[in-house]
């Protein structure tokens, strides 16, 4: 990991220098070991702010339309892409959103990133003060323990069964592209969870929709929930209540994973920013199986590609219509 | 004590299954008055949030019904519903909505018998299935 640290200040500070880009999207260290934040670099100076490890969690892509970085005159921006980061721009492409010259993409090989929660579980609560990566293990320090984890352990879902651990489309890749990707079926825990009868996933759904606050952070944090107007927050027709009445709840989010259906590129950034740790991603997962089985389409991948859901084939299956 | 009668909302397209309604209608084909009928102008117009209103509103059953394949008015109206629809549907019956709630039917204008074929088979699967509780909003 140090030398891809060191491998991409070089390469941004160059790139300043040569007045490539005018601002990076990257990540930087965060107040707590093990939870970066993201940065807006502009000066070459501040370079050595810029890390990469396995604390870089967030998808930085939900910034380049939130804050109109796209749009803004005479920026050139470069923004740092693991694998979800890159997938997420080339859906937006994909959907018009912005164009390929407007954004200078430096892929980086990424091997996983850490789930906090999962940490904290391991440590029993207790704070880590430091952490280093030696091979496949991470060692957590804090006040008076240190304990070595396999990397595997502690490492989020979404990468543990991820399959495009380096960004699709690249201007720069940061050393090399790597082979490591997640060892888990994608499907798992979907396919597990059909199992069940329709009660029992009713009760599930219902216990774990209840936790919900209406907080709409898994919105804010998903790269592809970048509608101006979101429908929950419309008033004319006002779709939903604004209180956490269950069925309301519920609700916002279906209709949250038929918008995102066949354009979410796994990132894991909803069930990372959840306050209340609802499994957000098992209701992403199946609509990604359905579209994968149905209409053949991974999001992501190709930029010139027509999303599924805005595409059709004469010859859907349609088994379930009289 | 007289038997539960559910409420269905069907969503009729104006060019096909309207008409079809209304030809079972003329040709006195005898169906359950079970359905309320809102007519749109094209399957396509359907927005998933308008079946998951209409559940959480109270409805035991929603049925849209459109063009079949390759006669849609609009030329692709309905091949395009057909994907929402097959995630829908897919999704509402992954958190537990019971399958038979939500239907969908291809009725032309001319099959009146069709149309009073699905509304009876739509009638008696959410009969079945019994009044709706599960995504209903209590007020």
């Amino acid at each position: 990991m140090d030398n891809i640290e060191k491998e991409l200040r070089t390469v941004i500070a160059k790139l300043f220098e040569e007045k490539k880009i005018d601002l990076v999207i990257g990540y930087t260290k965060g107040t707590l070991p093990l939870v970066s934040t993201p940065i807006f670099l502009k000066e070459e100076k501040d370079v050595d702010k810029l890390i990469f490890d396995v604390s870089c969690g967030n998808n930085l892509v939900k910034y380049l339309k939130r804050h109109r970085i796209v749009n803004m005159k005479d920026t050139k921006v470069a923004i740092i892409a693991k694998g979800c980061d890159g997938r997420a721009i080339v859906q937006y492409i994909a959907e018009g959103q912005i164009k390929r010259d407007d954004v200078l993409i430096i892929g980086v090989p990424c091997e996983g990133v850490v789930d906090p929660k999962k940490i904290r579980s391991k440590t029993n609560g207790k704070e880590v003060s430091q952490y280093r990566i030696e091979d496949k293990k991470i060692i957590l320090k804090g006040n008076d323990f240190e304990i070595s984890l396999n990397k595997s352990d502690v490492l989020s879902d979404f990468c543990l069964r991820c399959r495009y651990p380096n960004a699709p489309l690249y201007d720069i890749f940061i050393t090399e592209p790597t082979k490591s990707v997640g060892t888990k079926d994608e499907y798992e825990k979907v396919n597990e969870f059909e199992k069940l009868t329709s009660s029992q996933r009713w009760q599930y759904f219902e216990n774990e929709m209840s936790k919900c606050l209406r907080c709409y952070a898994c919105r804010n944090a998903c790269p592809m929930c970048y509608c101006e107007d979101c429908f929950v927050d419309q008033s004319n027709p006002q779709w939903f209540g604004k209180g956490t009445d269950l069925s309301d709840t519920i609700i916002f989010h279906i209709v949250r994973v038929i918008h995102t259906a066949g354009r979410c590129v796994d990132c894991g950034a909803c069930a990372r920013a959840c306050p209340v740790n609802i499994e957000l991603d098992l209701l992403n997962t199946k609509a990604g199986k359905e579209i994968q089985e149905r209409f053949g389409y991974t999001p992501g991948l190709d930029p010139d590609e027509t999303p599924a859901m805005a595409a059709y084939d004469a010859e859907d299956k349609q088994e379930f219509i009289l | 004590m007289k038997e539960w009668q559910p409420k269905i909302l069907a969503f009729l397209c104006n060019w096909c299954s309207y008409a079809g309604a209304d030809l079972a209608g003329v040709s006195r084909i005898q169906y359950p008055p079970n359905i309320r009928v809102i007519r749109v102008p094209c399957s396509g117009r359907i927005d998933p949030i308008f079946v998951l209103k209409c559940l959480e509103n109270g409805f035991d059953g929603v049925l849209v019904s459109g063009c079949h394949p390759g006669d849609c008015h609009y030329i692709s109206g309905n091949y395009v519903a057909r994907r929402k629809f097959a995630v829908l549907k897919a999704i509402l019956e992954f958190i537990g909505i019971e399958p038979g709630r939500v239907q969908f039917s291809w009725v032309s204008a001319g099959e009146g018998e069709k149309f009073a074929q699905v509304i009876s088979k739509v009638t008696e699967d959410i009969k079945e299935l019994g009044p709706a509780k599960r995504l209903v909003k209590s007020f």
